[in-house]
């Protein structure tokens, strides 16, 4: 099996992005991509498309072909494979053409990821994104997707005493980075008065400590560690993935604080790239509520279990501290276009590992780990990238 | 070419009140949050005898007592802008004609388009009495606005009414300028046989109020080659308390220009009336030469904007009516059963 490489990234802004659409934002992150990679549109062998639910968002299946087709590419007749798997659609999607690339199935593939959530009202959206979970067993009974993370933070404060100003600080320290993220959703800083003092969504999380709803796309353009250097001087060396399941419904779960799909993916991450947990200096973890970031941290034994708020809350996931925990301002502050944020996590730690963060660089970072999470945990994806010197 | 102005107004405001703590505490929510959020302390409720037709009556017959050297058959045009007049088939303007005795030798209609019906029927007016067409039109914003129980709409959607009487002579206020700033935006809407509007939740903000209400502001601002600081006053339309401080804000207006026609906070959002009940309050207190700034939003989507001078005709109009002070004043509380009464939101017994 030959190495991957990652050789172009390319991501829109992220936001309520009223005037443009699925398409619109699909062409541009490949686009992006593309041009930043230096191949041509026609060296492509494959697409991949991470989507969660753009049929129940834009009531438009079958997106992976249109993506070929509005990328100009419908005449190539490339094989295009649409990902769907919860928010982590996404990093499936990188790691499926991994695969292809690793097994020499294809040489050069595009992994792109979008979503468009702000053509449907709010409540549908949340409604959408509470599909992830167990229809059957927890939406029914009126379990909100909040309401279900919201358990899982209960369950931390009472076994680990994690407290709320320990959570608030994780949206704190998210909307800093995205301060420094020209792309990112939200680019103003908030105090930790304001994630506690924000109306409920579900008890203990404030609107502040959910991430929003949100369009974009992000894509990455992929191929053999052997041909990587023909195209680009900076190549980034997929190191190694794991990719997890758990039971779908949160009350089959053997742990409430501890996701067990994000322990064994990182497991065979770490295992398969050969690296440690303290080699990583920078990390884009999912936090799509501040309850996630801090059992993310724990699960992938960035620190030790219980101990996740407590770190945040000192400062040892700040930017360019212990490990730099999303720099991009993750979820809550760059955004959670659902089908993206595995793509775009890789995008941003690619430029990490690249150098090309501006004021938002990690030093010295040789190891960058991407952690994505579908439905409560039911999924987990890590991919663990590395510069290749 | 003559300039046409306002020759009279007429504001009205029924006088029962509900605020956001009552309406919160139905649904379970935080009611006092939700009104500072929105800026809101209480929104008028129309009483049970009342609708357009009646408010838009009130209006017109308090803008006629103010100038009664005009003859009300010298009233050719009366036009009804609101988004919740009674009938679907039966124009409003009619009954309006009738009860200000502008009939018959005229024309009537009503007009929708959401909350900018009552300056797009200011604008029309304009037209009809600069080419000499009619002496005087009658332009009328009035609204029963629904919200559907529950929805974020109920702590805001409220009814009054406005009718300003369009002419060129002696106008209290002259319309230096009017301009109008018109996409297809679908962030509110309601179909036919619907009871309660549909809303496109945050994108009725930056794409449809904040762009049509800049756009409008500032290609008038640029038409007109005036600066914010030159008005006197400034009126924006306002679905609530927050955005038009904030639309007049960013334009560069403060919120001592704004304060006066923010009527919002005190009687919630009157739809068609909105900026026009404003623009009353703002004559209320106005002297000649006095400059105004006008904007109002319809969703669909289309602002509207006027540039004002007051005369020394204001000065005038007689005196003896309420102003909108009294009006807003003037207010009945009511508990959520009364005001659910009052809206026919309880399901009654059928007629056997």
């Amino acid at each position: 099996m030959r190495d991957v490489a990652v050789i172009g990234i390319g991501e829109t802004a992220f936001g309520e992005l009223w005037d443009k659409s699925f398409r619109d934002l699909g062409i541009e992150a490949g686009l992006k991509a593309i041009e930043d990679s230096g191949i041509m549109a026609q060296d492509l062998d494959a697409i991949y498309v991470g989507n969660m639910s753009a049929g129940k968002f834009i009531d438009q299946e079958h997106v992976s072909a249109l993506v070929a087709d509005y990328s100009g590419l419908a005449d190539a007749h490339l094989p295009t494979v649409r990902v769907e798997g919860g928010g982590a659609c996404g990093a499936i999607a990188i790691g499926q053409a991994a695969m292809a690339i690793a097994s020499s199935k294809h040489d050069i593939v595009i992994v792109g990821g979008a979503e468009k959530m702000t053509d449907v009202a709010d409540v549908r959206a949340g409604e959408i994104l509470g599909a992830t979970a167990d229809q059957e067993w927890e939406s029914v009974f009126g379990a909100t997707f909040a309401g279900l993370y919201a358990m899982m933070a209960r369950r931390h404060m009472y076994e680990h005493g994690t407290t709320r100003e320990q959570m608030a600080s994780v949206a704190v320290k998210n909307h800093r980075n995205g301060a420094l993220n020209p792309n990112a959703q939200f680019q103003k800083e908030i105090t930790l008065e304001t994630v506690l003092k924000s109306g409920w969504v579900a008890e203990p999380l404030t609107v502040f400590d959910c991430a929003p709803l949100s369009d974009g796309a992000a894509a990455v353009v992929m191929c053999g560690m052997d041909r990587a250097r023909k195209f680009t001087d900076t190549p980034i060396r997929l190191l190694g993935s794991g990719q997890a399941s758990d039971f779908l419904a949160l009350h089959d779960r053997r742990d409430l604080t501890t996701m067990d799909a994000t322990v064994v993916a990182g497991k065979r991450a770490f295992h398969a790239a050969g690296v440690t947990p303290e080699q990583v200096k920078v990390a884009e973890v999912h936090d799509n509520f501040t309850i996630s970031e801090i059992m993310a941290i724990e699960d992938l034994r960035f620190v030790k279990k219980g101990l996740g708020g407590m770190a945040t809350e000192e400062g040892e996931t700040a930017l360019n501290a212990r490990i730099s925990v999303n720099t991009s301002g993750g979820l809550k502050a760059r955004g959670q276009p659902v089908g993206a944020v595995g793509i775009a996590q890789a995008v941003e730690i690619v430029r990490q590992l690249r150098g090309e963060a501006g004021k938002r660089q990690v030093q010295g970072a040789e190891v960058g780990l991407t952690h994505t999470l579908g439905g409560t945990g039911a999924t987990a994806v890590v991919h663990l990238f590395g510069r290749v010197n | 070419m003559k300039t046409a102005g306002i020759v009279s107004y007429g504001g009205y405001v029924p006088r029962y009140r509900i605020t956001p703590e009552v309406i919160g505490a139905v649904w379970g929510n935080d009611g006092a949050a939700m009104g500072r959020g929105l800026n809101i302390r209480a929104k008028s409720v129309p009483g049970p005898d009342e609708d357009v037709i009646t408010m838009s009556v009130e209006a017109a017959r308090a803008a006629m007592a103010k100038v009664p050297w005009v003859s009300p058959k010298d009233v050719g045009a009366i036009y009804v802008g609101s988004e919740s007049h009674p009938y679907a088939v039966k124009p409003s303007a009619t009954i309006v004609a009738e009860a200000i005795e502008a009939a018959p030798v005229m024309t009537a209609a009503d007009y929708e388009f959401a909350c900018k019906a009552g300056t797009a029927a200011m604008q029309t007016c304009m037209g009809l009495t600069i080419s000499e067409m009619y002496k005087f039109g009658m332009a009328v914003g009035a609204d029963t606005s629904q919200g559907a129980p529950g929805d974020a709409l109920e702590y805001s959607a409220s009814a009054g009414a406005a009718a300003f009487l369009i002419g060129t002579e002696k106008p209290i206020a002259t319309i230096n300028h009017t301009l109008s700033y018109t996409t297809d935006t679908p962030d509110f809407w309601r179909r036919e046989g619907q009871r309660y509007p549909s809303h496109g939740g945050r994108f009725t903000g930056e794409p449809a109020y904040f762009k049509h209400v800049l756009s409008c502001a500032q290609l008038l601002l640029k038409k007109t080659g005036t600066k914010p600081e030159e008005y006197d006053y400034a009126v924006f339309h306002q679905p609530n308390g927050k955005f038009p401080l904030r639309a007049g804000k960013q334009l560069g207006f403060s919120e001592k220009q704004i304060d006066t026609g923010l009527l919002v906070r005190e009687i919630g959002n009157t739809y068609s009336g909105a900026i026009m009940v404003g623009l009353c309050a703002i004559f209320d207190v106005a002297k000649p030469g006095d400059r105004i700034f006008a904007v109002g939003y319809g969703s669909g989507a289309g602002s509207d904007g006027f540039d004002l001078t007051v005369t020394d005709e204001i000065k005038e109009l007689k005196k003896g009516g309420r102003t909108m002070a009294d009006m807003v004043a003037d207010a009945v509380p009511l508990d959520y059963a009364t005001y659910a009464k009052y809206r026919g939101k309880i399901l009654m017994r059928e007629v056997a």
